[in-house]
């Protein structure tokens, strides 16, 4: 069954036409990786699948309930977590109450189980002796693989990640990559906005490219990076890889 | 006799001292009633501004700008004579705290947006993201990180409306203002004037200097933890 569903999905900020038309769906434990160029609307994409941004039009349907403005919270709350490129911990809170917020106040989980599924998803990203510190003592690489600890205590079937690697220093880009590769291996639905071309090619199930707001095509990592049949994709491979 | 070095009028005071005390205790009365008024209203209007929905937006636009651009002792008459002639007479005291808990409140609503804006729209994503509710949202998330921004601006406002009590004197208030015009006009007491006004200004920087050296030094302390939250920052990433 699709985990996530887009149907005519069209997206105008204002008089821009952000998306055009987009009909996508991921299936469960599926690794979707994202790429094109920017401006293409690959952000919006996956904006549109917790409804971060509204659609203009079409339909976004996660694990068989069609997202509205009324119900979103609640399904977004219970399927789908998101990796921001910006990180976007709190700032006024340490790592640990960042990873048992949600857990404690939205599943209500109690105080020591939120703390020992923070342990647990510190040590899986490797910083585990980072929980008393404040989020913005912490590097670039080290914030983001905190935020992905922080997607994976609310334990949803789905994680976004929006261009995880862009705001970071050439250096701790790996270390975010390797947690990735590591979460890949999971039976987790993970939708990966990313200009990471090795990453793609070694974690992706399936790469959809994007250019103009529209899907221009998608297929298996082999196919994408042996014989792509569109220009527009070769093109772009051509510039992107070296 | 009404010099400023007049020991008569300066006895005068002392022996009337009660006058100025009830003077301070009106306004104070006033004023915290005025504040709890300023907040709920500052408080709704200042998140109706930082909502997506247009219609709030434009609703709390309207009520901050015609009260912060219409004279607050204008606000004060129109209230008192007003409602007086419609035949709901509200009284003074509830003029009072009225009149300067809306005015006051078009402030509170401008500090509290500026506050909710200062923090970054990727916190809202953030919370949204993780299937935070409105409310909860602003509880656990966004409301402690502007409150540090809020704090400062809003004691600045705070003392304004005390200042801002005097102005019930246009209606006959009992506030220190007004019971110092009284004091020295009257037929017994009258005369004292510079001592009187002296006093009466004395009273009023007493109460409100602690307050904006409070919020100033505040604001500095501010600025310097957000200077060095940079350089740690910068010293981690190098």
């Amino acid at each position: 069954m699709a985990m996530i569903k887009l149907e005519n999905v069209n997206k105008y900020f204002g008089d821009l036409h952000v998306l055009k038309d987009v009909n996508l769906e991921v299936n469960e434990g599926e690794k979707l990786v994202i790429i094109g160029p920017s401006g293409s609307g690959k952000s919006t994409t996956v904006r549109c699948m917790n409804f971060l941004e509204t659609p203009s039009s079409g339909k976004v349907t996660i694990d068989g309930q069609e997202l509205n403005n009324k119900n979103k919270t609640k399904v977004i709350r219970d399927t789908t977590s998101m990796v921001f490129q910006q990180f976007n911990l709190y700032p006024h809170m340490t790592v640990l109450k960042n990873l048992t917020l949600a857990p404690m106040k939205l599943q209500h989980r109690s105080k020591k189980e939120a703390e020992d599924l923070a342990y647990h998803y510190l040590d899986v990203v490797g910083l585990k002796d980072k929980a008393d510190v404040y989020p913005t003592t912490l590097s670039g690489g080290q914030q983001q693989r905190i935020a992905i600890a922080r997607a994976l205590c609310s334990q949803t079937k789905i994680i976004l990640f929006d261009e995880p690697t862009s705001a970071l220093d050439p250096e701790t880009i790996q270390e975010v990559l390797d947690v990735m590769i590591k979460l890949a291996k999971e039976n987790i639905t993970m939708v990966v906005v990313t200009h990471e071309m090795g990453f793609a090619r070694q974690v992706a199930d399936r790469i959809v490219f994007m250019a103009d707001g529209q899907i221009i095509e998608e297929g298996t990592p082999e196919h994408f990076f042996e014989n792509p049949e569109s220009e527009r994709v070769k093109q772009f491979l051509g510039k992107i890889i070296r | 006799m009404s010099g400023l070095f007049s020991t008569r009028a300066w006895n005068k005071i002392w022996l009337y001292r009660g006058t100025f005390l009830l003077g301070l205790a009106n306004t104070l009365k006033t004023a915290a009633i005025a504040l709890i008024i300023a907040l709920i209203l500052g408080i709704i209007f200042g998140l109706m501004a930082t909502s997506n929905k247009k219609v709030l937006k434009t609703i709390s636009r309207i009520y901050v700008e015609v009260i912060q651009n219409t004279p607050v002792l204008l606000q004060m008459c129109f209230l008192y004579y007003a409602l007086a002639f419609s035949g709901h007479s509200p009284g003074i005291i509830v003029t009072g705290f009225l009149a300067l808990g809306i005015y006051t409140g078009a402030y509170m609503a401008e500090v509290i947006r500026a506050g909710i804006e200062a923090v970054p729209k990727g916190q809202f994503e953030a919370a949204q993201a993780q299937g935070f509710g409105y409310v909860q949202m602003m509880f656990y998330i966004i409301i402690p990180q502007s409150i540090k921004v809020i704090l400062p601006p809003m004691t600045n406002t705070i003392v304004n409306m005390i200042k801002n009590t005097s102005c019930l004197y246009i209606v006959g208030g009992a506030d220190l203002l007004s019971l110092t015009y009284s004091f020295v006009t009257g037929e017994n007491t009258g005369g004292s004037y510079a001592p009187a006004y002296i006093v009466c200004g004395v009273i009023f920087f007493l109460i409100c200097f602690p307050l904006s050296t409070i919020a100033s030094t505040w604001e500095n302390s501010l600025k310097k933890r957000e200077q060095k939250a940079a350089i740690n920052l910068e010293a981690t990433e190098a």
